[in-house]
């Protein structure tokens, strides 16, 4: 019985992968093998397995595989050749560089998807309209004077905030103290932190007085339980979407998520069909999970980056953090 | 003077009595909240459970995720890391005691194999990236990760071991050496049968212990996602928990639905292991009655 079920079954797939294959160039790409590796981080996993799963169907005979060490971690694998590919959810750091051309291993980087960081409030919370990036800065900075709401703005009540926010090893806090507080990890350290986002979407929820941040996919599958604060960075109030994400009017605190392949690795026919088959097929995949595309130009100049082999970051100094994608990876 | 026997008599009948229902009510509790934890997960995870959760491959669409390759990544797991650190357990139990003097040398190897016990498990995942994946380049297979496992518990199965073998009655011994065995004869044919029941006993729940960890196996590479079976003790591989771990960092709700169904499977490759190896056990305590 069991074999009569997973014959069918492997027949049913074999059936799906063959009906993919229509023109030369598609069975050419059904009979390639070998391994792919990527390790990596956990916030980008999601998009890489999704296009893991698809590839299959294009390419079953590539084996793939997929970690979650975090960026870190991933790119301590990477940096001496163990990974092909590492998923990041922030750009290479200066020392990672230096390990890695320590270990003559040349990177190609290239953005996949857009994650916004989202600040929430619990939905009973009415005053908050939306907070400027210098109101977030004055209650997260280090030895930060903010202990009510009332500290932030007069009007609001004499209530004590609650501060959540995601774990100290994570990207995403990186990111947003980086962006808010000028230094990466700078924080104030009365906070309740938690390296899964959900038990931060439960604490947020159950508390009136609450305010925590996290990745937007969090927020949006949460949407009756937790409230949105729009950012003020400047150009007025706006809250994250995956429009105001996409086009980047969610300034500053929307940020880029990237795969980094190894240059040697590339040169390996499935490594190089799995990151082309990556960036064609990122912008419908990452609303699959909840993640927002880049613009699409962006994703053009990507391929062409892969296309041409160019190696290295292209966050050269401290100021190109602030400019666009299109900007920095136009050719 | 009888009033007073009287009265203390009733005391310590009380006390006994009451002392009996403590004992049952702590055992209660435990599998009360055994009973309240597996509800929870089996409420939540059983209408995800089907053959299709069993045979698929991961997936982002929850009604077509599975756990084919995690199942199978725990199975080659388990049973590698059952190879080496059984064989290995024993042999450094029987060599604690029946060879080894008792002196400092020692005493120096028991300390450190009962502070090895308590070392975080992380610390196994730190110290099996840098032996086994990096130094013996076995990069990141599940023979890699199988002996991380087994480092991480070989203490237990070396304690237990030793215990049983301790349990022996001397007796035996004495009898197997005055007809003239050789101290080989004696442990292969009196000793290990002997003990191998409570050698048994500790390697079921260490490997119970095994079957559950995720954070060593992250350091030594193990993947969340993978398209294949894991086909030879080179493959790289994916293990149940660490998917289930996974599934329920995510945003969507479906998922932490599935983690539920990941865990009730867990539970039941663990059954199933736990009974098979209580099973050997029995056999062997029968055949020697």
């Amino acid at each position: 019985m069991i074999r009569v079920v997973m014959c069918s079954l492997m027949a049913a797939l074999l059936l799906a992968a063959c009906g993919g294959g229509g023109n030369e160039g598609d069975s050419e790409k059904a009979k390639l093998e070998g391994n792919v590796r990527i390790d990596g981080s956990s916030t980008v996993y999601p998009i890489t397995e999704a296009v893991a799963e698809e590839f299959r169907t294009v390419s079953p005979r590539v084996k793939v595989s997929v970690g979650v060490s975090g960026t870190g971690g991933g790119f301590k694998k990477f940096c001496v050749a163990e990974t092909d590919i590492n998923d990041a959810s922030r750009p290479i750091k200066p020392s990672e560089i230096e390990k890695a051309a320590e270990h003559k291993v040349e990177f190609i980087e290239l953005p996949v998807a857009f994650d916004g960081i989202s600040v929430v409030v619990n939905p009973k919370n009415d005053f908050v309209d939306h907070l400027s990036v210098a109101e977030l800065r004055r209650i997260w900075e280090p030895g930060s004077k903010v202990r009510s709401w009332k500290d932030v703005r007069a009007q609001w009540p004499d209530r004590e905030m609650k501060l959540y926010a995601p774990g100290v090893d994570s990207g995403t806090f990186d990111y947003f103290t980086e962006t808010v507080n000028g230094k990466s990890g700078a924080c104030r350290s009365d906070f309740s932190a938690s390296e899964d986002d959900n038990v931060l979407v439960t604490g947020i929820a159950g508390d009136q007085y609450a305010l925590g941040f996290f990745g937007f996919a969090y927020f949006d599958h949460n949407r009756d339980k937790l409230k949105i604060v729009a950012i003020d960075g400047s150009k007025g109030p706006i809250e994250p979407s995956n429009k105001t994400i996409n086009d980047g009017t969610y300034s500053p605190l929307s940020r880029p998520i990237f795969i980094y392949v190894s240059a040697e690795a590339a040169k390996r026919p499935e490594v190089d069909a799995f990151v082309n088959f990556y960036l064609k097929s990122a912008a419908a995949l990452v609303k699959d999970v909840g993640y927002v595309p880049l613009p699409e130009k962006v994703y053009e100049f990507a391929i062409a980056r892969f296309g041409s082999r160019r190696t290295g970051t292209v966050y050269k100094s401290e100021s190109d953090k602030s400019r666009t994608l299109a900007e920095l990876m136009a050719p | 003077m009888t009033i007073l026997a009287d009265s203390r008599l009733r005391r310590r009948w009380a006390i006994s009595g009451a002392f009996r229902w403590l004992c049952r009510g702590i055992t209660m509790f435990g599998v009360l909240m055994l009973g309240v934890l597996i509800y929870q997960v089996a409420e939540a995870g059983l209408p995800w459970l089907d053959w299709q959760f069993i045979t698929s491959l991961p997936s982002r669409f929850p009604e077509k995720a599975g756990v084919k390759p995690a199942i199978w990544g725990t199975v080659w797991l388990v049973a590698l890391t059952a190879l080496i650190s059984v064989p290995v357990g024993i042999a450094a139990a029987l060599y604690l005691e029946e060879y080894a003097h008792k002196g400092r040398i020692s005493t120096f190897i028991e300390v450190n194999i009962s502070n090895l016990a308590g070392v975080p498990s992380v610390v196994y995942g730190i110290l099996g990236l840098a032996v086994f994946v990096r130094w013996f380049a076995l990069g990141h297979s599940v023979l890699a990760g199988a002996l991380t496992m087994s480092l991480l518990i070989l203490p237990v199965v070396i304690t237990s071991s030793r215990e049983a073998v301790r349990a022996v009655p001397d007796s035996l011994r004495h009898a197997a050496l005055a007809l003239g065995s050789t101290r080989w004869q004696m442990i292969r044919y009196h000793v290990i049968p002997a003990a191998l029941p409570g050698i048994l006993t500790g390697v079921i729940l260490s490997l119970s212990r095994a079957i559950g960890e995720t954070a060593p196996l992250i350091l030594v590479g193990a993947a969340v996602y993978i398209g294949f079976t894991p086909d030879s003790p080179m493959s790289e591989f994916a293990v149940l928990p660490l998917q289930v771990y996974e599934w329920s960092g995510r945003p969507q709700s479906e998922f932490r639905e599935l983690a539920a169904a990941g865990i009730l499977v867990l539970l039941v490759v663990l059954v199933v292991m736990n009974a098979s190896a209580v099973y050997l056990r029995h056999r062997f305590q029968k055949g020697r009655s």
